[in-house]
């Protein structure tokens, strides 16, 4: 468990982190809460030359409101984002699904911004900010632009963000008194989920985010097209598994996670539905 | 350290079953002395050690589950700054006075390669070391192991018992067979009557169940430090290990060191579960290179390293066959295992299935009508040996999970089956089917306790009007009883299996010149106390306050005498030796008083740590006083040496037989396959207790460790010999957080095996736990048409059974 040789710089600001990585190059990666990196340097399956810690960058660690949205910044902690007032009012599927993630330790450490960026598609809050529709802001050295979630996840592991990009914000559009469910399917509660569903239903809209169903978080726009044609919820979760591509594993066949993809998408619309 | 007198709970069930002496301790719920330490990371485990100018050994292990080593070039590491010495296996060939210790050759033609640190022409599974380093600090020397270039040959991986048992591909050649040993058990009035009950009997159950294999995962992985005295010869082994007297003897015969010159001590120890109780190739290397290099060798263990390198336990096929008569009473049992021993033998490896032999019959009357017979078979996968119960929780899962299999084929609760089956309170001591006599046991009164516990018949009421037709989650009930065969152990049974060692414990008790106390044991505590419970006993013989006594121990230097910690032996071995050395200590103590005070031995009575003469209140003489009398020995008896010290050797007439009765409730959900444990009640009997508190946290955990076999727990190969589940997100042991409520039960059976009637409780928990989870997970899905599921039973296993079920065409009829 002791990671290969790397180099280590401290960034003090946003811009000093862009400048970092511009120098160090595609060898260098930012570390945020370390919680994802770490673990894969340990296992040696990254080796990076460089890390550029952007921990110190307190001024990108913040929850506001910004009219129709709320504003996250990246380095927000996983702890902030579940225990938020402003979240709990506005965009409570976001709070709650931050509650699920790992064990309170890994919520202290881990922030929003780098598991967005890490972009694991077994990940709760990829998923739940792509059901929410939110739009990611990414800093440059020829400065910053809005990525749609929809448009963010490019495949396993990979983003839209170029290498000397840095995320700065998550914004969330409030839910307006949207239901909403959460549901994760795990063997112990500190695992990610073999599967899992976040959505939310308000009249006739309602966005459904899948955990764990494929390389990438997948929205699963099928079941929001069904239930605004007015099909009944069970129809409409049967539609879930369409366009996944779930892989095997320990814990879960290919049909078994396509099963659990159309259960929990029953369960979480009518428990969004109920509320 | 002392115990804080404020932080002592006065719980209720403090003083029942207490054992009646002295000052009234023994059954208190006093807190662990040794925690503070452990929590505030006071304690040095051995790789909190500072140990200037020790180098550190990293091992490089072979990535194929079998393959011949075409050769092996270590010029790359020793190129690197910081690398002083890299070997090949070959290059160690000679280093080895002996091949590693298989201590229980269980029959006279076992088969058993000869295994060594290092592995010179072949790798026999992932995790097989193939060559070491030796550098300035662990994450050079680890970084140098990539530079090591070895060639293999691959051969293909056998992790197929039965595949293993066709020799179609052998493993070890010299042997020229995949099969150690066959060893059979069997009981029979007349012979063929096993055979004859299951001809004749009105119900037949048979059954095939796998033990999947386990990994202990002690929370601290291995460790181990060895440092020399280059001119005088002389080895310190500081290892995480439960077993320094054993490892002591082994590293001497194995390396060819005189005893006398090798100390062993264990820092504090993080956990074994049995995976510390053996002598290991990280040990060997680090003594031998300390001993040739003439410097401090030091080796951590990685997580991932533990996974592979470290034993695994279980991994057994039963195929149990149990015949009963109209009434549901046993009449004949049939037990045919394949013992996978993996690799090569460890330690005990072969003697595990044996220690389960004894114990299929269970809590039940069972006829001479008994054949078990276990064939062992070598493997491409990590080497098995003893793991928390070691063969105890595989035979009661067969046995109560048989048991179910039968209450269903005759429609009666499984309860009652059990009951009808249970030796009578009267019948004891009891002399089993196998000869052994089972000293005590009340099993109806731990499952009626049990049952109380639960409101068992409202249960079902409930679990009746649940499982309808359609429902989603469905309840299911689960019953277990155990009894176990633990104390390790009267040293001529011992002999008669084969075993290569004794069973007897040791222990010094002396009274020092200020009339504190020392407790000297030959027990290796691991996290489970004995430094609160040994001080509770001699504290109670001398009418002490607990904090005035120091138990030493985990050093061969301080505690040369002792046979360490393993198979609930430390309490009914160790702890009653104290007991009998305190005795002897007061006995010379009282001789003192006596001339002292020119009174009759016969006359003096020892109370509140006094002894006082009966008719003379005037006349008293405290302990303190004696042992400083001892100690300047002024004025002795003639025949009196000087100092209050004993030292006693225990050797038990008998196992302690610990029984008892779970209960569990689970919530099974049909569509997802999950289960959720709703409810989890143990009776764990052990006698009497010590400390209930330590007693409910050995319990706790136990069930924890059997819950986590049947829910969750799984080493999973794949077919070319790789390890899946290396790490601790893929090898699922639970966290607090997925820990039912559990609640336990008060039943005390005191032995009258030992004077402190107790028995040991180590294993309980995780015996009686796998059954119980796993009954209860069937009973609540047998209404689908499910027969049975196979541990672990996840999600997905669950899911896919209900499925088959329901697709079977006679599923309706099951209904
Ligand atoms: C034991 C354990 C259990 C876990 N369980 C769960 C779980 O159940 N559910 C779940 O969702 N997650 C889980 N996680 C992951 C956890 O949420 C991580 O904290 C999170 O995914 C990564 O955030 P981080 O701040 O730690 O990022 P880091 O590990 O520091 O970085 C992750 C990646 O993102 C990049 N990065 C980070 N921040 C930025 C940024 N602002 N701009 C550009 N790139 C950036 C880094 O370079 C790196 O490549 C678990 C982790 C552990 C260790």
């Amino acid at each position: 468990m002791i990671p290969a040789a790397f180099d280590y710089a401290r960034a003090e600001s946003a811009e000093e982190a862009i400048s970092l990585i511009g120098q160090h190059g595609d060898e260098s990666k930012f570390l945020a809460g370390g919680h994802s990196l770490l673990p894969l340097m340990k296992l040696r399956l990254a080796q990076p030359t460089v890390l550029i810690d952007i921990g110190r960058l307190t001024d990108l660690s913040y929850i506001r409101e910004d009219g129709d949205v709320i504003a996250i910044g990246a380095m927000t902690r996983h702890m902030d984002v579940e225990n938020s007032d402003l979240l709990a009012q506005h965009v409570p599927l976001l709070a709650h699904a931050a509650s699920h993630v790992g064990d309170p330790q890994v919520r202290h450490r881990g922030t929003i911004g780098g598991s967005i960026c890490h972009s694991d598609s077994a990940s709760d809050l990829p998923a739940t900010t792509l059901a929410l529709g939110a739009t990611y802001v990414a800093q440059g050295p020829n400065g910053t632009r809005e990525i749609a979630a929809g448009d963010f996840y490019q495949g396993f592991l990979t983003t839209a963000l170029a290498a000397d990009e840095l995320l700065t914000e998550i914004r969330v559009p409030k839910m307006n008194g949207a239901g909403w469910s959460f549901q994760k399917f795990n063997r112990r509660a500190q695992d990610w989920a073999i599967v899992g569903v976040a959505a939310w239903r308000r009249n006739g809209d309602s966005g459904i985010g899948l955990v764990n169903m494929g390389s990438v978080p997948i929205l699963a726009s099928g079941v929001s097209e069904a239930l605004s044609s007015g099909a009944s919820i069970e129809d409409a979760a049967a539609q879930a598994p369409e366009g996944c591509d779930p892989t095997a594993d320990l814990n879960a066949s290919i049909e078994y996670r396509e099963h659990l993809a159309r259960v929990l998408t029953r369960r979480a619309l009518e428990e969004a539905s109920s509320s | 350290m002392t115990i804080i007198d404020d932080l002592v709970t006065d719980n209720e069930a403090a003083s029942e079953g207490s054992i009646a002496a002295g000052n009234g301790v023994l059954g208190k719920r006093l807190l662990r002395k040794e925690d503070p330490a452990l929590l505030t990371g006071e304690a040095v485990f051995t790789n909190d050690m500072k140990v200037p100018g020790a180098l550190h050994l990293a091992v490089l292990r072979s990535p194929y589950a079998h393959a011949k080593i075409v050769s092996v070039d270590v010029s790359g590491a020793l190129a690197m700054d910081g690398v002083l010495h890299a070997y090949s296996g070959a290059d160690l060939a000679d280093q080895w006075a002996a091949p590693m210790p298989c201590a229980w050759p269980v029959t006279d033609d076992m088969k058993n390669p000869a295994h060594f640190p290092l592995a010179a022409t072949k790798a026999t599974y992932v995790g097989d070391g193939v060559a070491c380093v030796l550098a300035t600090s662990d994450a050079i020397a680890r970084d140098a192991l990539e530079a090591i270039d070895v060639e293999y040959e691959p051969l293909p991986a056998v992790i197929d018992l039965e595949q293993a048992l066709a020799d179609d591909v052998v493993i070890h050649d010299e042997i020229g067979t995949n099969v150690s040993y066959t060893w059979p058990l069997v009981i029979e009035e007349n012979e063929g009557d096993c055979q004859k009950a299951m001809n004749e009997s009105a119900h037949v159950v048979k059954e095939r169940y796998v033990q999947q294999r386990l990994i202990p995962m002690a929370m601290e992985p291995r460790a181990v430090v060895a440092i020399p005295q280059p001119y005088g010869g002389d080895m310190t082994l500081y290892s995480a290990t439960q077993v320094p007297h054993i490892l002591k003897v082994m590293t001497a015969l194995t390396l060819g060191i005189p005893e006398q010159q090798m100390r062993v001590v264990c820092p504090a120890v993080g956990g074994g579960f049995g995976s510390k109780l053996n002598v290991y190739a990280e040990e060997l290397l680090c003594v031998q290179l300390a001993r040739t290099l003439k410097v401090p060798v030091r080796w951590n263990e990685e997580r991932g390293e533990n996974a592979q390198a470290t034993i695994h336990g279980r991994a057994q096929i039963q195929d149990i066959e149990l015949a009963a008569d109209e009434n549901g009473k046993i009449t004949g049992l049939r037990v045919r295992l394949i013992g996978d021993m993996g690799a090569y033998l460890q330690l005990v490896t072969p003697g595990v299935p044996l220690l389960g032999a004894f114990l299929y019959g269970g809590v039940y009357e069972i006829p001479k009508a008994f054949d078990f017979s276990c064939t062992s078979v070598f493997t491409t996968m990590t080497p098995t040996d003893a793991y928390r119960g070691a063969g105890r929780p595989e035979a009661t899962y067969a046995i109560e999970h048989a048991m179910d299999a039968l209450a269903r084929k005759m429609d009666i609760d499984p309860l009652e089956l059990r009951r009808r089956n249970f030796i009578p309170k009267e019948s004891f001591p009891y002399e089993a089917y196998t000869g052994l006599v089972y000293d005590s046991g009340d099993h109806d009164k731990a499952a009626t306790v049990a049952e109380g516990m639960v409101d068992y018949a409202v249960l079902r009421e409930r679990q009746r009007s649940q499982n309808v037709e359609g429902a989603t989650k469905r309840l299911g009930i689960g019953v277990s009883t155990y009894f176990e065969m633990c104390g390790l152990a009267p040293s001529r049974v011992l002999a008669s299996l084969n075993y290569s060692a004794g069973g007897w414990e040791s222990a010094t008790v002396r009274v020092l010149p200020t009339s504190k106390i020392q407790v000297v044991t030959g027990t290796a505590p691991h996290g489970q106390g004995h430094e609160t419970a040994w001080s509770m006993i001699a504290a109670d013989k001398f009418g002490v306050d607990p904090a005035d006594v120091d138990v030493l121990h985990s050093d061969t230097a301080i505690a040369p005498l002792g046979l360490d910690t393993y198979g609930s032996r430390s309490l009914p071995v160790g702890g009653v030796a104290i007991g009998m050395a305190c005795d002897k200590v007061i006995d010379k103590a009282r001789k003192i008083a006596a001339h002292q005070m020119e009174a009759n031995e016969d006359d003096l009575e020892f109370s509140g740590g006094v002894f006082s003469v009966a008719g003379s209140p005037d006349k008293e003489m405290p302990l303190a006083a004696i042992a400083f009398e001892a100690f300047t020995a002024h004025d002795l008896p003639d025949d009196v040496e000087p100092n209050l010290e004993v030292q006693v050797t225990y050797d038990p007439p008998n196992f302690s037989w610990p029984f008892g009765t779970h209960i569990c409730v689970v919530e099974v959900d049909t569509e997802t396959g999950h289960t959720d444990v709703l409810q989890y009640v143990a009776v764990d009997d052990c006698g009497n207790k010590v400390n209930p508190l330590i007693v409910d946290g050995q319990v706790h955990g136990g069930v924890i460790q059997g819950l986590a076999q049947a829910l969750y727990e799984e080493a999973v190969y794949d077919s070319d010999g790789n390890l899946q589940t290396s790490g601790l997100a893929e090898y699922l042991v639970p966290a607090a957080s997925d820990v039912p409520p559990i609640t336990t039960g008060e039943s005390i059976t005191p032995s009258p095996t030992n004077p402190l009637g107790v028995k040991g409780v180590g294993e309980a928990g995780t015996i009686g736990a796998a059954p119980c989870v796993m009954n209860a997970i069937v009973d609540a899905l047998s209404g689908l048409g499910v027969r049975d599921i196979q541990m672990p039973a996840s999600p997905v296993k669950v899911w896919t059974a209900i499925h088959e079920a329901q697709a079977a065409p006679n599923s309706q009829e099951n209904q």
